[in-house]
């Protein structure tokens, strides 16, 4: 009975085998390098590379392969090059731990580049030093997911992005962790993506950054201690959806910044402790709902023609200013928020405020001329400026307003939350 | 000194006002506390409560208490001590006596409520502290007009002017001086102003823990890099108690010539 | 005992005591006289040293006391205005006293009895009637033995009962052999209880000695006329002291 058992798992492993052989590699194995197994593999093998360190650089893997690690067997790339190329449809890259790319000026190396590809899948992969860790290139209908990308980036001209996309389409980045590089992810006309469950951080630019990019979602990521959370420019139709953008800290640092954006939808985020927490510039028919702003120094900095948007049923808890705008010309909708630095009343019971709340201040302009005067902050004085302004306004939009404030903050309920799974 | 302290302590502590003062503050973050529930909030309305009244109370009870002591003194002054001794010792009286009031009537709701171990105790300290330099100071500075100006409209006066010149007219001409001079760089006036100022120093310090992410832009940093540090936050300690000594000093070198 | 040399005060431009030279010696009851503003609180407070002198000096038994604090142990004062700290007890007030002196007061008991003060020990200051707190005031005062004992107006705010005991306090004090120096305006008070009167006028001593050669000096039988007469200008006290500043004002000239 047993016997007739292990014959049948033997002949269904035979029948795989058949299909997709196994090229193993490991420094004591027949292939005791990575670059020789692919070179021996056809298309459709898997070449199984076993625990131990490869120091190996410019490995192209031009035909539908899976390269799989095991136990994250280390490629170090010795600061020679690139570590590894796909030139070609179908290929898996998996459990990997890919090290030391070095720093070029004249060419961007990176850990894993995809070329002119599609159907590829990067997962689980350890990256480590690798100037650009992975970078997509006119490659198409991938995903890249459960990677580890981490470097030491100082300065933001010697260092690359830890996910670079340029003319990409159809790509799913889910689950990655980035941290230390340039850009968390860069996307440069990069279409009909998708960008889940990541967690960016501690880069020195932005943790994921949108140019020219059209149709594109990302949500459940978090953002935090960048030189600003994400920035969008130049791109249309971005949903950006539950998110959490915090510490964010700097003199131009930003939870989010966009600029000339259209049609966006900007929903369920939570902004928390960021110098701004949305940074807007000339941007368009935006939809800011249900979005959670706490303690920032600013929840809101809109300049340049804002037009047409929409900041309703969020909650603006303790920022030091909830608005802040630099343009006169306002038609800008601000409806049922919640607003705790609000003081009105509600006398018909029904959670609305009965006098509209002007979340713009006198010294907001204040301080938008004179910087310095931040120090005067929470003052007696101030105070006072603030109160004569609200009394009788000269300088502050008297059309600027919230006319059914939220009396009570909303609860929203946020479950999702990315992992670091490496 | 510490017989005379002891005794003007017994008797301010027993005082209607320091009840009053000790209940309004108690009420106050009791009900802060009740109504909004966030620590982080509470600390933010107490901050703007306290560095209006700590130094308006303190002004306002120094003038006071010296005027109405003031018989009292003389007999104090026929007995064998020195005069030093007597003025240092009714003023520390009183500065501990508003500290007291106020570390009461702010902590103990806060102790109730369960502060310890929540992400704001700092903030909750930081305020504790400023609070209590700002009675210091302010009692002393009021202590010291009164002990200048026998006159008690004159002493009264002179004091709240004092008070309303460091609380608000200080920050007026502050804000006015940078707005005129706004083509320079004035980090470093901004810095050097507010360490001239009591009341000024002592926000910016609960500033540097409450809107961090405000102050981390622009010139903030700049604040933040300086007085956020533990360099700063000595210089800034210092600052504050050269705002105790000075007075303190006044009143000795006044007390030493004058006639009663 | 007190030796007062050439004292001058003013206060601002206005001088309160020009040039009082005087001295204390013999035990006794000595009532400081003059009319407000003659600087006879201002004489007291000097001895004192709430007051300090523009010039002169003053020897407390043969030492200077400028600058000085420990003689006041020899001092028992008792201000005019009994204020005290509102909220202090009556027991807490003595209780500060002996805490302040380093000595046990020798008569607090008896005195607190002889002012029938026993009901209110527990009571606050600030609650009290203004003669229960001159009382409180006496034994304050009257509590140690010093040698000298200084009064500014003691009879203020007393009842018959209470003034009748001071009378007998100071009677007693002064046959201890003490020096007591009073200022009043009571001259029934003087009368009945001064050895020795001083007069002062616009900070100028006019008069020091025994009542009876104030009396007999202005040809009075009452103090109370031989004051007046002085306060009148006559018999030439006072109109020397006016003819001495037209000379002053000219020499200055």
């Amino acid at each position: 009975m047993r016997n007739t058992t292990i014959l049948a798992i033997l002949c269904l492993l035979g029948s795989y085998f058949a299909r997709a052989r196994t090229v193993t590699v490991c420094p004591t194995c027949s292939f005791s390098g990575i670059k020789q197994a692919v070179a021996a593999a056809q298309a459709g093998d898997v070449v199984l590379v076993k625990k131990g360190t490869y120091r190996e650089y410019n490995i192209e893997l031009n035909k539908p392969l899976t390269l799989k690690g095991e136990g994250y067997p280390i490629i170090d790339g010795q600061n020679q090059g690139e570590v590894l190329s796909i030139t070609a449809g179908g290929v898996v890259v998996e459990g990997l731990d890919i090290r030391n790319v070095g720093t070029s000026y004249i060419e961007d190396r990176a850990g894993i580049r995809v070329k002119k590809a599609r159907g590829f899948t990067i997962r689980n992969n350890r990256l480590n030093n690798t100037f650009f860790g992975i970078y997509l290139e006119k490659s198409a209908d991938g995903t890249v997911s459960g990677n580890h990308v981490s470097g030491e980036a100082v300065q933001e001209m010697s260092s690359g992005n830890a996910i670079h996309m340029w003319y990409c389409k159809n790509v799913l980045v889910e689950h990655n962790y980035l941290r230390g590089h340039r850009d968390g992810i860069y996307l440069e006309f990069v279409d009909s993506s998708r960008i889940r469950l990541n967690i960016s951080e501690d880069n020195i630019r932005y943790g994921l950054h949108f140019m020219f990019s059209n149709d594109d979602d990302y949500f459940h990521n978090t953002f935090r201690r960048n030189g600003a959370g994400v920035a969008v420019m130049f791109s249309r139709r971005i949903n950006m959806w539950e998110n959490t953008f915090e510490h964010n800290w700097g003199r131009a640092s930003y939870g989010l910044l966009l600029k000339e954006i259209y049609d966006a939808e900007i929903r369920d985020n939570t902004f928390r402790e960021n110098t701004i927490g949305i940074y807007v510039e000339g941007s368009t028919r935006l939809q800011y709902r249900n979005n959670e702003f706490s303690r920032n120094g600013w929840a809101i900095k809109m300049s340049g023609g804002c037009l047409d948007n929409v900041v309703a049923n969020n909650n603006f808890r303790y920022n030091t200013f909830d608005l802040a705008l630099n343009s006169a010309a306002n038609n800008n909708r601000f409806d049922g928020n919640y607003w705790s630095n609000y003081t009105g009343y509600d006398l018909g019971r029904d959670g609305r405020g009965d006098v509209p709340y002007h979340p713009v201040k006198l010294f907001n302009y204040v301080v938008n001329r004179t910087p310095e005067a931040m120090v005067l902050l929470r003052s007696l004085f101030v105070g006072l400026l603030n109160f004569s302004e609200k009394v009788s306004p000269v300088f502050t939009p008297a059309n600027v307003a919230d006319n059914s404030p939220l009396m009570r903050p909303i609860t929203f309920n946020r479950t999702v939350q990315p992992k670091n799974r490496n | 000194m510490l017989k005379i302290l002891k005794y003007s302590f017994f008797d301010l502590m027993r005082s209607r006002w320091a009840y009053i003062y000790t209940a309004f503050f108690l009420l106050l973050t009791v009900s802060l506390l009740w109504l909004s529930g966030d620590i982080a909030k509470v600390v933010a309305s107490l901050m703007n409560v306290i560095l209006v009244l700590a130094p308006l109370i303190a002004t306002m009870f120094g003038v006071m208490y010296y005027y109405n002591s003031r018989e009292f003194t003389e007999l104090l002054l026929s007995q064998p001590i020195r005069r030093r001794h007597i003025f240092f010792g009714q003023y520390l009286g009183l500065a501990l006596s508003l500290s007291l009031s106020l570390l009461l009537g702010v902590g103990l709701p806060f102790v109730v409520y369960g502060v310890w171990g929540s992400a704001e105790v700092w903030d909750f300290m930081m305020l504790l502290v400023v609070g209590v330099f700002l009675s210091f100071i302010f009692s002393a500075l009021s202590f010291f007009i009164a002990l200048r100006n026998e006159n008690r409209i004159k002493g009264f006066g002179l004091a709240i002017l004092v008070w309303l010149f460091f609380a608000v007219i200080y920050d007026g001409l502050f804000l006015l001086a940078l707005s005129l001079f706004s083509d320079y760089p004035l980090e470093n006036f901004a810095i050097g102003a507010s360490l001239f100022n009591p009341i000024d120093l002592s926000r910016v310090l609960i500033l540097l823990k409450l809107d961090i992410s405000a102050l981390m832009g622009y010139t903030g940093a700049v604040i933040q890099k300086f007085l956020g540090t533990a360099l700063g936050m000595a210089v800034s300690m210092a600052a504050l108690s050269v705002w105790v000594l000075l007075p303190a000093w006044g009143i000795q070198h006044v007390a030493k010539h004058k006639d009663f | 005992m007190i030796t007062i040399d050439n004292l001058h005060k003013s206060f601002g431009r206005q001088p309160v005591l020009s040039g009082v030279t005087l001295s204390f010696d013999r035990p006794g009851i000595y009532a400081i006289l003059g009319p407000n503003g003659s600087g006879k609180t201002t004489l007291i407070k000097s001895i004192l040293g709430m007051a300090i002198p523009d010039k002169g000096q003053i020897l407390f038994q043969g030492k200077d006391i400028r600058g000085q604090w420990h003689y006041r142990r020899q001092i028992d004062y008792l201000p005019q205005i009994a204020r005290f700290p509102d909220n202090l007890r009556v027991s807490e007030l003595l209780a500060m006293i002996e805490d302040i002196r380093e000595e046990k007061p020798q008569a607090m008991g008896r005195l607190i009895e002889l002012f029938g003060l026993q009901p209110y020990l527990d009571k606050r200051l600030g609650n009290l009637s203004g003669g229960t707190r001159q009382k409180v005031n006496l034994v304050q005062a009257f509590m140690y033995d010093s040698p000298v004992i200084i009064l500014d107006e003691p009879t203020n705010g007393l009842d018959p009962v209470a003034l009748i005991r001071l009378k007998g306090l100071l009677h007693e004090e002064k046959e201890k052999g003490k020096l007591l120096l009073a200022t009043t305006h009571i001259m029934n008070f003087v009368e009945e209880m001064a050895d020795e009167v001083v007069f002062l006028l616009e900070g100028h001593i006019h008069f020091k000695g025994s009542l009876d050669s104030l009396k007999r000096q202005y040809n009075e039988t009452s103090l109370e006329r031989a004051i007046a007469r002085i306060l009148q200008g006559e018999p030439g006290f006072s109109a020397n002291g006016h003819i001495k500043q037209a000379v002053r004002l000219a020499v200055r000239r």
